[in-house]
């Protein structure tokens, strides 16, 4: 018998039972819940007598509408009536059924999947899940995360399970050492023009190679957050002395119980034999610095290359879909990506709004001017990483260098919240979505690595990095 | 939930491949704490300018297509955002099935939970049921996974057996789910938690 991945035995170890027809009831560690995707959950509970099967294994934040300014007012700074009422019902929700919450204006509080990590309650070998798609970020602590519905939320809710079916393992091996200027968002934006939007569909992924080994875990969790936009379930990467030494001291982990837990975590990897429904290989020495071109995380290119002309594409669907995504961006073909002018630009989100990403971005900014015509923000993922990044004086360089600096949440990730772009507004952006209206209404979305987004809002156009010497 | 059996009704043609959830449902309409009246949201950024006139262009403001209950989609259907508003908007709008090569695996399940049928069907198939969406009825019979299009033609389509009796008896999860509380009580008992 062939062994087994570590997805493998993750699923194994939280079988509670296999129905007839053939879906796996999964016990659930870590359940995340925000203002977006809950309410209509909870309200389903109340319709039905139910309560939460286990409150301290769940944990509320609020995100996704939060305002990036003046949060310590509390709800009465949400201007837009809805969201508001979301936020409220989120707090209603948390007290009436016993479950944390971070509210915003807490210094805890901040993007659901920058939290987790921060707070040690994301560690490795647990099944986590939340509903949002991005829930795969926290896979790079080798746990198994993924994103689910909003009845699915009531079912955890109220059962601290999940009906799940288990997908194919697929292997991703990151190979050698990106250059100069290359980084986690290359890797991934790389792995998901090479197999596609819906590459890695039905599988869960484990990322390997030694690319991957020498990421931080702010790297690995950029890398795992963009899992979901190849399509796979889930993406993971075996915990190691550097996911360990993380996690050691922080609110959430172990205390007495150290010793054990992280012994047991060394043992999380998958077996040398195992076997591989999809193996991918990714060669990391040529990686550049890449920006998406189109509506698609996989329309995508080295800042150095021109845009694609449709017809070049062999696949008529993916011919029409780049014509549509040019005709959305505002691009002709043979243009350069290089020199593209921009209007906006957006540091941030649960893809690139952690503590190294600002200070990436902030490298850039330092002693440079934020071009005139440009409007660029700054939105740390969380509580957390502002104040982090205010003690190391990075809020300083980025205010001096002309960049607003907000307050925690998704903000202009998708634009729930006041911070949107217009229609026709270009973007140089962090975020992992390009998708049309994602950012705005008419809005043009450019996918970057944020010291790629720093330098675009510096020049006033999409740059090289390289060209910087990093 | 609603039982899906057979459904006799109008289809539409959505050829394209990675139709997202934010086409779908746009933020703009996910700052609710309900489940029902999501349809005016449906594709919202197509079907209307931003004056808030009607999108003449769009497939599902032209007449025959305006009661479409069936959309044939393309490759990757639902990919994005995990967000249940928009089947909800799908259901609110009159769609009960969609037909596609495939589906980005949240929206799958989300529409498996809500009732609508998400039938996988070949690329050659879904484009051959595209060129005759002409307005006519289609009849889609989940029991025998068959598709019969407005000129007789029958095809096949494929959805996994324990989803096709979930959607045929209108099954709910968590009732299912706590038939099984002994089981996920004895779980909790020899689960390892570390302090
Ligand atoms: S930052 Fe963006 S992608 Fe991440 S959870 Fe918020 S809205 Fe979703």
């Amino acid at each position: 018998m062939s062994g087994r991945t570590l997805y493998d035995k993750i699923w194994e170890a939280h079988l509670v039972a296999v129905e007839d027809d053939g879906a796996a009831l999964l016990y659930v560690d870590l359940h995340l819940v925000y203002e977006v995707m809950s309410p209509q959950a909870f309200a389903g509970l109340r319709a039905a007598g139910r309560r939460v099967r286990r409150p301290e294994l769940t944990l509320a934040v609020c995100d996704h509408n939060t305002p990036t300014e003046n949060q310590r007012a509390g709800v009465s700074a949400i201007a837009d009536a809805s969201a508001r009422r979301q936020v409220e019902t989120m707090l209603v929700n948390a007290r009436d059924f016993g479950v944390e919450i971070f509210p915003m204006g807490d210094p805890r509080n901040g993007i659901v999947h920058v939290v987790g990590p921060e707070q040690g309650r994301t560690q490795p070998g647990m099944v986590i899940v939340c509903g949002d798609s991005h829930t795969s970020t926290h896979g790079a602590f080798g746990a198994l995360a993924f994103g689910i519905g909003t009845s699915e939320v009531e079912h955890v809710l109220a059962t601290q399970t999940l009906r799940a079916r288990k997908a194919k393992n697929m292997l991703v091996q990151f190979h050698g050492a990106p250059p100069i200027g290359a980084g986690a968002k290359d890797m991934a934006l790389a792995l998901i023009g090479q197999i596609g939007s819906g590459g890695g569909a039905g599988h869960v992924i484990e990322y390997a190679g030694e690319a991957v080994r020498n990421l931080s875990m702010e790297g690995r969790l950029t890398l795992c957050n963009l899992t979901i936009e190849n399509g796979a379930r889930a993406g993971m990467v075996a915990p190691d002395e550097q996911t360990l030494a993380y996690l050691k001291g922080r609110p959430g982990a172990p205390k007495q119980g150290w010793v054990d837990a992280s012994s047991f975590w060394r043992t999380l990897r998958s077996d040398a034999d195992a076997r591989w429904d999809t193996v991918v290989d990714v060669d990391c020495t040529t990686l550049a610095p890449l920006v998406t071109w189109g509506t698609n995380p996989e329309q995508v290119g080295p800042i150095s290359a021109a845009i694609p002309d449709p017809a070049s594409f062999a696949d008529p669907v993916k011919q029409a879909s780049a014509r549509r995504a040019l005709d959305y961006m505002g691009l002709t073909p043979g243009q350069k990506l290089e020199g593209l002018a921009i209007d906006r630009v957006f540091i941030g989100s649960c893809a690139n709004g952690r503590i190294e990403d600002l200070r990436q971005a902030a490298s850039i900014a330092k002693g440079r001017k934020v071009a005139p015509h440009v409007r660029a923000m700054v939105v740390p993922g969380s509580g957390q990483v502002r104040a982090q990044a205010e003690a190391e004086g990075l809020d300083r360089v980025f205010t001096a260098a002309g960049f607003e600096w907000r307050e925690p949440g998704c903000s202009m990730c998708l634009g729930m919240n006041p911070d949107k772009a217009l229609s026709g507004e270009r973007v140089a952006s962090t975020s992992n979505r390009n998708f049309e209206g994602r950012q705005g209404r008419g809005a043009r979305t450019h996918l970057m690595s944020p010291a790629m987004a720093a330098l675009a809002a510096i020049e006033g156009k999409l740059a090289d990095l390289r060209r910087l010497g990093r | 939930m609603t039982p899906f059996t057979t459904l006799r009704a109008v289809a539409a043609p959505m050829a394209e491949a990675n139709i997202d959830t934010d086409q779908i449902l746009p933020k703009q309409f996910l700052a609710t704490t309900e489940r029902s009246g999501l349809a005016r949201g449906l594709f919202a950024d197509q079907r209307f300018n931003p004056d808030g006139r009607e999108n003449p262009d769009f497939v599902l403001n032209r007449a025959p297509f305006r009661g479409a209950q069936i959309l044939i989609a393309g490759d990757n259907f639902g990919c994005g955002s995990s967000r249940e508003h928009a089947p909800w908007a799908l259901l609110d709008f009159g769609v009960r099935c969609i037909v596609a090569p495939s589906f980005a695996e949240i929206f799958y399940n989300n529409c498996i939970n809500n009732g609508i049928l998400p039938a996988i069907a070949d690329p050659a198939i879904c484009t051959e049921l595209g060129a005759e969406a002409d307005g006519g009825e289609f009849t889609v019979d989940l029991s025998s996974q068959t598709i019969v299009t407005p000129a007789g033609e029958q095809f096949g389509f494929t959805i996994e057996a324990g989803r096709k009796a979930k959607l045929l008896a209108g099954a709910d999860d968590i009732t299912l789910t706590l038939l099984r509380t002994d089981e996920i009580a004895a779980f909790e008992r020899r689960r390892v938690v570390w302090l």
